[in-house]
């Protein structure tokens, strides 16, 4: 078969999550609970945003888009199995414990995350949101004193370009399309604007964390700028909405996060200790 | 195109003398490519009846993809663990890709996609009737995979040497994925067997589940197959149903014995007279009737695809529109 066949798998150097259980078992990756409560939080956003998007799967506007967004979820769950299977080590539990067999205060998602999938302008919204958020904490973070932490960004920041072309791409169609697509994107825009804030705000642990982190205030400039650009292109304003209260890093958490556990989590706890 | 196409192989009766001159000198080359084996490719001449069955078959095959994401993707969602959750999404993935190939093909022969979605979505248009039953545990993805996959690799293998060209280089590729899927499933009803009580009784009823399905996705005993004969001359189908039916039940009585369960069919055995497998009789009037409309998910499976079609009408609507406003856009720019 030729080297460049479009089917061939190709591996390559991607860090794999099996790596970081490998790198725990063998004790040269051991994070402190301060860093294993970090990547959880990282790894609760990523978990629970690819839930909601596994939800698309057969249901997409267009093949193309049934194809992408699984594209997207399976990016997301990457990251989150990484950031999980690290944060594990913390506390001597594996992916599937923290993701099966937490309760709902103890997932640290923020809220953002959690919003319903809604029509397909809510979710390019909530996608937009995150992808351009997700890709300024993770160019930084891959210059984390935490070097499991720098490595699994390393991977995550070349995906999540991706995730931001493909949201600003359908936030311009969506504006500038017809006049109902531009109602739907920006009713969008007002229900999860309010969400914003709760990811840039800094707390004790980010504080602590130093270098191994990225502080959250420190990446809306950019943020700000990044959207704005694409927003001033749709032609379209941000929406003067007040911002709601969070607290999904301390586990207070939307109403929503209690039915993404109760069907996420029902088959594993039905059998409780079974392998899969 | 598609007039285009059209036009080349019209109906005799309107033809010119240099129109009819060339469908005859466009009959011997296909006649030959039959006899030599050899490619068709879209710009060829072809019978119009060649045309229509592959678009009825490669769109048919499109629309199982499509309507078989479903049953999966039932489960995406509730996933036992991460690493399964990640592999199951992949798959349904790939499924919409075959779907995308398979349209692709369908489209070289003068059908446009919307078209063939539009049958779809009207109920005009068949699809493979086994994702008409349901995916009630876990243990159905690792059935699916293993035994409907398993079927459709059967099935689709000698289609890579289908005469049409761009069907059969679509094939390839999705063979190469569907066995990857095989495994997949194989490996999902094995880590089961090998489990806890409960687990190895959800891996043993879902095979009982969809091993009569799975035969019965061959299509009807060779004797009631009218349309075989002809794909066969035109070397679209290479095997008979009932051939390829028998390799099937004979690859799955080897390999469940690896897995520790068991196939719900005590007449299955090798003929030595025959050296072909044999297996019970099936259940055709129940196929007759899922085929007709009456299976458990039949109504359901199509309203999905009619919501996800129809509702997403505004956004394929703004993506057009997008579309020629920056195209006019760049004219008045050059």
């Amino acid at each position: 078969m030729s080297e460049a066949s479009a089917t061939r798998i190709t591996p390559g150097n991607a860090l794999r999550p099996e790596d970081i259980a490998l790198a725990v078992q063998h004790g040269t990756a051991r994070p402190s609970e301060d860093v294993g409560e970090y990547a959880l939080r990282l790894g609760d956003d990523a978990l629970i945003l690819a839930q909601r998007l596994g939800h698309w799967i057969s249901r997409a506007p267009e093949l193309e888009e049934d194809v992408a967004l699984g594209n997207i979820a399976l990016d997301q769950l990457g990251h989150a199995r990484s950031f999980l299977t690290y944060a594990g080590a913390a506390w001597g539990k594996t992916e599937d414990e923290l993701a099966y067999f937490r309760r709902e205060p103890e997932f640290r998602s923020s809220h953002l995350f959690e919003q319903p999938n809604g029509d397909f302008a809510v979710t390019i919204v909530r996608q937009f949101i995150v992808s351009y958020y997700q890709y300024e904490l993770y160019r930084r973070l891959t210059a984390s004193a935490d070097a499991t932490l720098a490595a699994i960004a390393a991977k995550a920041v070349k995906e999540v370009d991706y995730h931001r072309d493909h949201s600003a791409q359908w936030v311009l169609r969506l504006a500038l399309g017809t006049e109902e697509s531009r109602r739907r994107l920006l009713a969008g825009f007002r229900l999860l604007w309010p969400y914003v804030g709760e990811l840039f705000e800094d707390d004790d642990l980010t504080a602590r964390l130093g270098d191994a982190a990225v502080v959250p205030s420190a990446l809306r400039a950019d943020f700000d700028q990044l959207t704005g650009e694409v927003l001033t292109e749709a032609e379209i304003e941000i929406p003067q909405v007040p911002a709601a209260l969070g607290g999904g890093r301390q586990g207070r958490h939307s109403e929503h996060l209690g039915f993404i556990l109760a069907e996420m989590q029902v088959l594993a706890r039905e059998h409780p200790g079974a392998d899969w | 195109m598609e007039q285009q196409l059209q036009a080349v192989s019209g109906a005799a009766a309107q033809q010119s003398p240099e129109q009819q001159a060339d469908a005859e000198a466009g009959q011997a080359y296909f006649d030959r490519a039959m006899a030599a084996d050899s490619r068709i490719e879209p710009r060829d001449w072809m019978p119009d009846a060649y045309r229509r069955t592959l678009v009825r078959q490669i769109s048919q095959h499109a629309h199982s993809e499509i309507i078989g994401m479903q049953p999966e993707a039932n489960w995406i969602t509730r996933a036992p663990s991460l690493k399964r959750k990640a592999i199951l999404m992949a798959k349904v993935q790939d499924e919409a890709g075959h779907g995308l190939y398979l349209y692709s093909a369908a489209e070289t022969l003068g059908t446009s996609r919307d078209e063939m979605m539009g049958q779809l979505v009207a109920g005009k248009a068949r699809y493979s009737s086994i994702f008409n039953y349901p995916t009630v545990t876990w243990a159905d993805m690792g059935a699916i995979g293993w035994m409907v996959d398993g079927a459709a690799i059967c099935n689709q293998v000698p289609l890579c040497r289908a005469s049409f060209g761009p069907y059969g280089r679509a094939m390839v590729r999705v063979c190469k994925e569907e066995s990857f899927h095989q495994r997949q499933g194989f490996e999902i009803l094995l880590e089961l067997a090998n489990g806890t009580p409960a687990q190895k009784q959800m891996a043993q009823d879902a095979v009982n589940r969809w091993y009569a399905p799975s035969l019965m996705m061959f299509g009807p005993p060779d004797d009631d197959s009218p349309n075989s004969k002809q794909s066969m001359a035109w070397n679209i189908k290479r095997f008979s149903n009932d051939e390829l039916r028998s390799r099937f039940v004979g690859m799955m009585a080897e390999q469940v014995k690896v897995l520790g369960l068991s196939l719900p069919d005590a007449e299955i055995r090798f003929n030595e007279e025959t050296k072909k497998w044999e297996h019970g009789a099936l259940d055709w009037d129940e196929f007759k009737e899922v085929l007709a409309g009456r299976g458990p998910c039949n109504a359901q499976r199509m309203e999905r695809r009619r919501e996800a079609h129809e509702g997403g009408a505004w956004v394929r609507e703004a993506a057009t529109a997008y579309a020629a406003k920056m195209a006019a856009k760049n004219e008045v720019a050059a």
